[in-house]
């Protein structure tokens, strides 16, 4: 209890005192293990989070006391059918009485009778009336078993939720049994839940009488659906890695042998008073140097590698809306790139080739190849 | 007598290797599921293991399609540039050693490395044709995802990153073009910056920014071997890693799983 802050252990104890009725001092020597317990404090540690979550918005703290609104009264009368001794006279439709019998706050059984009334076409006395009486026989199973309620799916955890916090109220001892904590460690968590939603009195809740409202129904359906079809699917390893690495081994062994039969081409030193004829740029460079004597540079230079070359290339999975990837189906998009792919591989096949001294049309048969950087791949 | 001998060393070196391969340390070292593990069996759940529980879980799933592993249709040139990046990468260190970029040492390093260095001229032609290689698996790698149509939903943005890595292999094999300087090179280089001095309106000072000057000088190497050996490779391996981690979120290899 020490690890608690100060602050947080007032507000927690100011909230089960004002939740319970009593004063916050005994509140407070009770959260500190001065003083004992009081009774309540250990039913109420099943609905720690299960009240705040199935109510979270009920400010309405004095439980059975609301006043009556004038509507309210002026409500159409109805047949007392099936009403129970103990719920009293309903003519009046007395929803504080009949709250108090229900244990919860008026304002949410008049909402819960009249919206219920609104939905059977009945008068709201008559659906109070159900609903207090009806029900009755029910109660007692249902309150017996608290564990089954809690292994409840999903689709009735609201109906979980009302019959545990039921139990405090009507049996404490079998509550007790439902607790997942240790009192003491739970009870200042309690305290907080607590003035979530304050409690009616024990004595004034009838059998059997729902507290709960329903939030919703999630049907039994998966969340996700997974829809597809059943593939061939090999392990990964050894099947992809084995060729993997055999690309591996084959890269190294082409490049090792090759690194061995060719020598890298290094000319006599940079000399900045000779210009070498013909100047060419690398060779994936020489398909733009090639561009660049059709036009001017602002085009072969800037433009075709820029906006073609980055530009474009880039906005090709934007500009292609195409969803199939059929060769059948996409032939513009793929004469579009393999005309584009070609257009480079020529243009640089002739910067490479076909372009001797002053950058001049030349036959390579017939004047040889001018392209010092593969100079050893020609002369080998 | 001479057999016997034999037989014990052999009995020593097998409980050796027992006591270590079952060690703590090595127990440590290969997580479940290797197949270097001591007692490891050729089942289906330690196959998923070995991708699993190791770092190939970032570039593979535990599963891939049957006809996507098929040599014809995969080619593995994304691997390819990869590993040509990995093996450009070791011998670049090794030429490291030997290299000093000033215009004074420069030439006359890459010339002892063929003739003084032990396997540096090796190395430097690897490099050298490596780099070659890697434009062209790249480039390749591009067209094979174009014609199988790779690039599309939800893999647009890959694709993207795939032309920027593109672009960063052009420019790393460029600036390292550079570096032995050789008449090759440095005119080579001059013809390529010139081609950057025509971009409109700053054309002369993205040509500056390049050379550390108007034309190419021996401030220009210094510059384009920072650029070659640090900067490009930094930025490189960043979109290596988001483009690998596409590969994996976009679907794997040959279409989702």
């Amino acid at each position: 209890m020490s690890d608690i802050p100060e602050h947080l252990l007032r507000r927690s104890a100011e909230a089960k005192a004002k939740a319970l009725g009593i004063p916050v001092e005994q509140v407070l020597a009770e959260m500190t293990g001065e003083a004992a317990p009081t009774p309540m404090d250990i039913g109420e540690q099943p609905k720690v989070e299960t009240v705040a979550a199935a109510e979270p918005a009920s400010p309405a703290a004095e439980p059975a006391s609301e006043p009556v609104t004038p509507s309210q009264e002026s409500a159409p009368m109805a047949q007392p059918t099936a009403a129970s001794a103990d719920a009293g006279a309903l003519e009046d439709i007395d929803y504080d009485a009949a709250a108090a019998k229900a244990g919860m706050p008026a304002s949410l059984l008049k909402r819960s009778v009249e919206a219920k009334a609104k939905a059977s076409g009945g008068s709201p006395a008559g659906v109070l009336a159900e609903m207090l009486g009806e029900e009755a026989p029910a109660a007692p199973p249902a309150a017996a078993t608290p564990p089954a309620a809690e292994l409840a799916p999903v689709a009735v955890v609201t109906e979980a939720v009302a019959e545990v916090v039921e139990i405090p109220i009507a049996e404490p001892a079998a509550a007790a049994s439902v607790a997942a904590e240790p009192p003491a460690a739970s009870r200042s968590g309690g305290a907080t839940a607590v003035a979530a939603r304050p409690l009616a009195q024990p004595e004034a809740v009838p059998e059997g009488v729902r507290t709960q409202r329903l939030l919703t129904v999630v049907k039994a359906n998966a969340i996700q659906q997974v829809k597809s079809e059943p593939t061939d699917k090999v392990s990964t390893w050894p099947h992809l890695m084995i060729m993997e690495f055999a690309a591996l081994l084959a890269v190294t062994a082409v490049l090792v042998v090759l690194s061995v039969i060719l020598q890298a081409p290094l000319l006599e030193s940079a000399n900045f008073n000779a210009t070498p004829n013909p100047s060419k740029a690398p060779w994936y460079f020489l398909g733009l140097q090639e561009l660049l004597s059709y036009f001017d540079p602002q085009i072969a230079g800037v433009t075709v590698p820029t906006i073609i070359g980055l530009v474009g290339f880039m906005a090709i999975p934007y500009v292609d809306r195409n969803p199939s990837t059929k060769p059948s189906d996409r032939k513009f998009a793929i004469f579009m790139f393999t005309f584009f792919m070609m257009g480079a591989a020529t243009l640089t096949i002739f910067g490479v080739l076909f372009r001797g001294p002053g950058f001049n049309f030349t036959y390579p048969w017939a004047d040889g190849i001018f392209f010092d950087d593969l100079k050893d791949w020609v002369d080998f | 007598m001479a057999n016997g001998i034999i037989e014990k060393v052999k009995e020593r070196a097998t409980s050796i290797w027992e006591k270590v391969h079952g060690s703590e340390v090595a127990e440590s070292i290969l997580r479940p599921g290797s197949p270097f593990k001591k007692g490891y069996s050729d089942t289906p759940r330690n196959r998923s293991y070995v991708i699993m529980n190791n770092v190939l879980y970032h570039l593979h799933p535990v599963k891939v399609k049957r006809h996507g592993v098929r040599l014809s249709y995969t080619l593995c040139l994304g691997g390819i540039s990869f590993f040509l990046f990995i093996l450009l990468t070791i011998t670049g260190i090794f030429l490291m050693f030997y290299y000093a970029p000033t215009a004074e040492a420069a030439y006359s390093d890459v010339a002892a490395l063929s003739t003084s260095v032990a396997f540096g001229s090796l190395v430097r032609n690897m490099h050298r044709w490596g780099a070659h290689f890697m434009v062209l698996s790249v480039f390749l790698h591009m067209s094979r995802v174009f014609y199988h149509g790779a690039y599309k939903p939800p893999r647009e943005f890959n694709w993207v990153v795939g032309v920027i890595l593109l672009l960063l292999t052009l420019l790393l094999s460029f600036t390292g073009y550079l570096l032995p300087w050789d008449q090759l090179a440095l005119w080579a280089v001059t013809v390529g910056t010139n081609m950057a001095g025509f971009v409109p309106v700053f054309g002369d000072q993205v040509k500056f920014l390049l050379l550390g000057s108007v034309e190419v000088t021996a401030d220009t190497i210094l510059r384009w071997y920072v650029l070659h050996v640090l900067f490009f490779p930094f930025i490189i391996v960043i979109f290596m890693a988001v483009h690998f981690w596409r590969v994996r979120k976009d679907g794997g290899i040959s279409g989702p799983l």
